[in-house]
C-alpha cells in the first residue's frame, strides 16, 4: 500500500529515476542539485546500479551519453553554472539520437548569481543552449509527488523519441519537504529501452558495430553534407515537433468561461493557484493553464485560448522568458502581460491577486 | 579461425581522409595489429574518439564506435565502461585533444585507474584546424599561432601519465611499427589506464611550418632524437638534452575503478 512519507524535491527527482529504471549517474556537486547525487551515491550500489563523482559537469554528461550507449538509462543533475557546461554534449546527445535525462535545478542569475535562490531563469537556455537547430524536450514540476512522476515522465520520453530530455526543477522544490504519497511499482508506466528499431540494434556490445558521431550523418552512422545533412538535421528535429499535440502536457483550470487567464509553470504554479482561488471567490473570471511541458512549445493551444480571453498574464521568477513565446502564440488576440520577479523570493498569491484587480479595475474603467 | 588485422578495420571506408605522408594510418594499423595479436572478439571492443586528425580513426574500426567532442573522449568512455565492463575499450586521440581541452579528463581518468587503453597520436600540433599551437608543440618550434616560435614549454605525455596515476605508460613513435603493435598490446592486456603515446609526423603543418617538409625526413628525426628508456638513464644531463626517452615507462598493478566500484555494489547488496 501507498504509505505518506515527508520528502524533499531532489529526493522524490532520485526515486523517480530509479523508478524510471535509471541505473547509471554521473555529476559533479553543484547547489541546490546535489542531493540528487548523494541520494542515488546510497541507493544506486544497492541496485547494482552506477553513480559516480566526475571531475566536472561536462565529464558528467559525457559518461551519461556514453553509459546510455551501452544500454543503461542514465541521468545527470546540476544547476546553472553546470547546466552551462554541458550544452555542447547536449547538442551531442540530440544528434546523436541518445536518450538521456538532465535535471536543472534552476538558482539565481547567470555566473554563480545566488546558490541558493530560486529562479527559472534558464527556460530559454533549456531549449536554445547549445548550438544550432536541434530537438528537445522540456519538462517542469510544481510539487513533490510531481517532481517525481515527471522525472519517470522524463525517461519515458528519452526512450521514446531518443532525444536529451531536461527537466526544469528550481531552488525551493528541489530543497521543499512535503508530505506525499509517492507512486508504488506498477503505478506509473515505464518505457524501457529498445534493442533494435527498424531492425537496428541500438546498443554497444551487441555485435552490431554501430557507428556514432556528431557529425551529420545517415542511418549509418557516417558523415554526409549537402541535401543528406538537411535531411538529417530536418528528421531529428521534426520528430519531436511533428508529434507536439501528443507531447503536450497541461492542466486547464476555468478556461470555458474566463475572461482572465495566467499562464503559469514550475513553482510559481503553487502561487497562481491560491490566487485563482480567491479570485474566483471575489467574482473574477478568472481561469489558469498550468504548463508541465515547455518545450516543444503548445502554440495551438495558447492560440486557441488567446482568442477568446481579454487578457493574459504570465507571472515567471525571470525578467521575461516564456511569455515571449506566449505573446508570439497569442499573436495579438489578447495583450499579454508579464509578472516577473528576481529578488530570489517567489511570487506571492497577493502579488498576482493584486496585479489581476488593479488590471480587472483597468479593463472595466476602459469599457465604461 | 584466426583473425587478421583487416578484420578489425572498415577497409571498405579506405582510403582515409588523411594527407598522405601523415603518421596516423600508421598508428591506426598498429592498433588493427595490436587487436588481431590478442584475438580480441571485435563486437566486444568499442573505439572511442575525440575531435581532430586523429579522433578520425575512430570511423575506420569495425567494431562498436563513437566519434565524440573535442577533449571528451575519455569521460565518455568512462561512462560505457562503467555500464558494460565487459567491453575493451580503446580511445584514440590528439595531443591536443587528450591534454588541451580534455586535459582535466585525462588525468583524472589516470587518477582513477579506469580500465581504458589511451592512445595518443602526438604530432605536436593541432592539425585538424590548420596548424595551430598544441600543448606539446616544443619550445621554439613554430605553428600559425606561434609563428615566432613557441615561448611556451610542452608538457611530457608520459612523465604526466605517470605522476597522475596510470598503471600502464610507454611512448614510441611511428617510425617504429612493431614496437606500437607490441604497447598496444600491452596496454589492451593491462588491467588499468594504459597510455600509449606516439610521436608521429604531420607533415602539413608542423613540417612545413618548421622546415621539414618530407614525411620521410621527419621519421629519420624521430629515430635521431629518441633514445631508449635504459639508454636515456645512463646518459649525462648533458648528452640528455634534445633527446627524446622511449619505451614502457611503467607497468604495475593497482586496484581499477571498475572492479572497485562493482566490489562496492556487492557490499552495498549485502548490506
Ligand atoms: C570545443 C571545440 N573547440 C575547438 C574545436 C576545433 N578543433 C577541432 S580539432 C582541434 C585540434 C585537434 O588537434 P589534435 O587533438 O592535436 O589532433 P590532430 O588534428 O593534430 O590529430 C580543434 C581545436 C572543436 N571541435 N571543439
Ligand atoms: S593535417 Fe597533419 S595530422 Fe591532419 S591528416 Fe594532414 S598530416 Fe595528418
Amino acid at each position: 500500500m501507498n504509505k505518506q512519507e515527508f520528502v524533499q524535491g531532489n529526493e522524490a527527482c532520485a526515486r523517480g529515476a530509479l523508478y524510471a529504471g535509471c541505473r547509471f549517474f554521473a555529476g559533479y556537486p553543484i547547489t541546490p542539485s546535489s542531493e540528487i547525487m548523494e541520494y542515488l551515491a546510497r541507493e544506486m550500489p544497492k541496485v547494482g546500479g552506477v553513480c559516480v563523482q566526475l571531475e566536472d559537469e561536462i565529464a558528467s554528461i559525457s559518461a551519461v551519453i556514453g553509459a546510455s550507449w551501452g544500454g543503461v538509462k542514465a541521468m545527470t543533475a546540476t544547476s546553472g553554472p553546470g547546466f552551462s557546461l554541458m550544452q555542447e554534449n547536449i547538442g551531442y546527445a540530440a544528434i546523436t539520437e541518445t536518450p538521456c535525462v538532465i535535471v536543472d535545478c534552476q538558482r539565481w542569475g547567470p555566473s554563480t548569481g545566488q546558490p541558493t535562490k530560486a529562479a527559472q531563469g534558464d527556460v530559454m537556455q533549456a531549449r536554445w543552449g547549445t548550438h544550432g537547430d536541434h530537438p528537445v524536450i522540456v519538462l517542469t514540476a510544481s510539487w513533490v509527488r510531481e517532481v517525481f512522476e515527471m522525472t519517470v515522465l522524463a525517461f519515458n520520453l528519452a526512450e521514446i523519441y531518443r532525444v536529451p530530455v531536461i527537466l526544469l526543477l528550481d531552488e525551493v522544490l528541489a530543497h521543499l519537504r512535503e508530505n506525499v504519497t509517492l507512486p508504488v511499482a506498477g503505478e506509473l508506466e515505464v518505457v524501457e529501452r529498445l534493442e533494435k528499431t527498424n531492425g537496428r540494434m541500438l546498443n554497444f556490445g551487441a555485435g552490431a558495430h554501430l557507428m556514432i558521431t556528431g557529425m551529420a550523418h545517415d542511418e549509418t552512422g557516417f558523415p554526409v553534407q549537402g541535401e543528406k545533412a538537411a535531411q538529417h538535421l530536418k528528421r531529428i528535429v521534426g520528430k519531436i515537433e511533428e508529434h507536439k499535440e501528443r507531447l503536450m502536457r497541461y492542466q486547464g483550470f476555468y478556461l470555458d468561461d474566463a475572461d482572465f487567464l495566467v499562464v503559469s509553470y514550475g513553482i510559481t504554479s503553487r502561487a497562481v493557484e491560491a490566487a485563482v482561488e480567491r479570485l474566483r471567490a471575489g467574482g473574477v473570471p478568472i481561469g489558469w493553464l498550468d504548463l508541465k511541458i515547455l518545450w516543444p512549445f503548445p502554440d495551438k493551444l495558447i492560440r486557441e485560448i488567446a482568442s477568446h480571453v481579454k487578457y493574459i498574464l504570465v507571472p515567471e521568477l525571470n525578467l521575461g522568458q516564456l511569455v515571449r513565446e506566449i505573446e508570439r502564440a497569442a499573436a495579438g488576440q489578447a495583450p499579454v502581460a508579464h509578472l516577473g520577479r528576481v529578488d530570489g523570493s517567489l511570487i506571492t498569491p497577493e502579488e498576482i491577486c493584486k496585479y489581476v484587480q488593479d488590471e480587472v479595475a483597468r479593463v472595466q474603467r476602459v469599457c465604461l | 579461425m584466426t583473425r587478421d588485422y583487416r578484420q578489425y578495420l572498415r577497409v571498405e571506408k579506405l582510403p582515409h581522409v588523411w594527407c598522405p605522408g601523415c603518421g596516423h594510418g600508421i598508428i591506426t594499423h598498429a592498433i588493427a595489429s595490436a587487436m588481431a595479436d590478442l584475438q580480441l572478439d571485435p563486437d566486444q571492443i568499442a573505439v572511442l574518439g575525440g575531435i581532430g586528425c586523429s579522433g578520425r580513426a575512430s570511423f575506420l574500426f569495425q567494431t562498436d564506435a563513437m566519434h565524440t567532442t573535442h577533449g571528451r573522449a575519455v569521460a565518455f568512455a568512462t561512462g560505457l565502461k562503467l555500464a558494460r565492463p565487459d567491453l575493451h575499450v580503446l580511445l584514440v586521440m590528439g595531443d591536443g585533444d587528450a591534454l588541451g581541452i580534455g586535459g582535466n579528463h585525462f588525468i583524472h581518468a589516470c587518477r582513477r585507474n579506469i580500465d581504458l587503453t589511451a592512445v595518443i597520436y602526438n604530432n605536436a600540433i593541432y592539425g585538424q584546424t590548420g596548424g595551430q599551437l598544441a600543448p606539446t608543440t616544443p619550445t621554439e618550434k613554430r605553428s600559425t599561432t606561434s609563428p615566432y616560435g613557441n615561448v611556451e614549454h610542452p608538457f611530457d605525455i608520459a612523465r604526466l601519465a605517470m605522476a597522475a596515476g596510470a598503471t600502464y605508460v610507454a611512448r614510441t613513435t611511428s617510425f617504429d611499427f612493431p614496437e606500437i603493435v607490441r604497447f598496444v598490446r600491452r596496454g589492451m592486456a593491462h588491467k588499468g589506464f594504459s597510455v600509449i603515446e606516439v610521436l608521429t609526423q604531420c607533415p602539413t603543418y608542423y613540417g612545413r611550418l618548421n622546415d621539414l617538409r618530407d614525411p620521410s625526413q621527419m621519421l629519420y628525426e624521430f629515430k635521431s632524437h629518441t633514445v631508449s628508456l635504459e639508454e636515456y638513464h645512463q646518459m649525462s644531463p648533458e648528452e640528455q638534452a634534445g633527446k627524446i626517452p622511449i619505451g614502457e615507462f611503467l607497468c604495475e598493478e593497482r586496484a581499477e575503478f571498475i572492479e572497485s566500484y562493482y566490489g562496492l555494489c556487492q557490499l552495498g547488496r549485502s548490506a
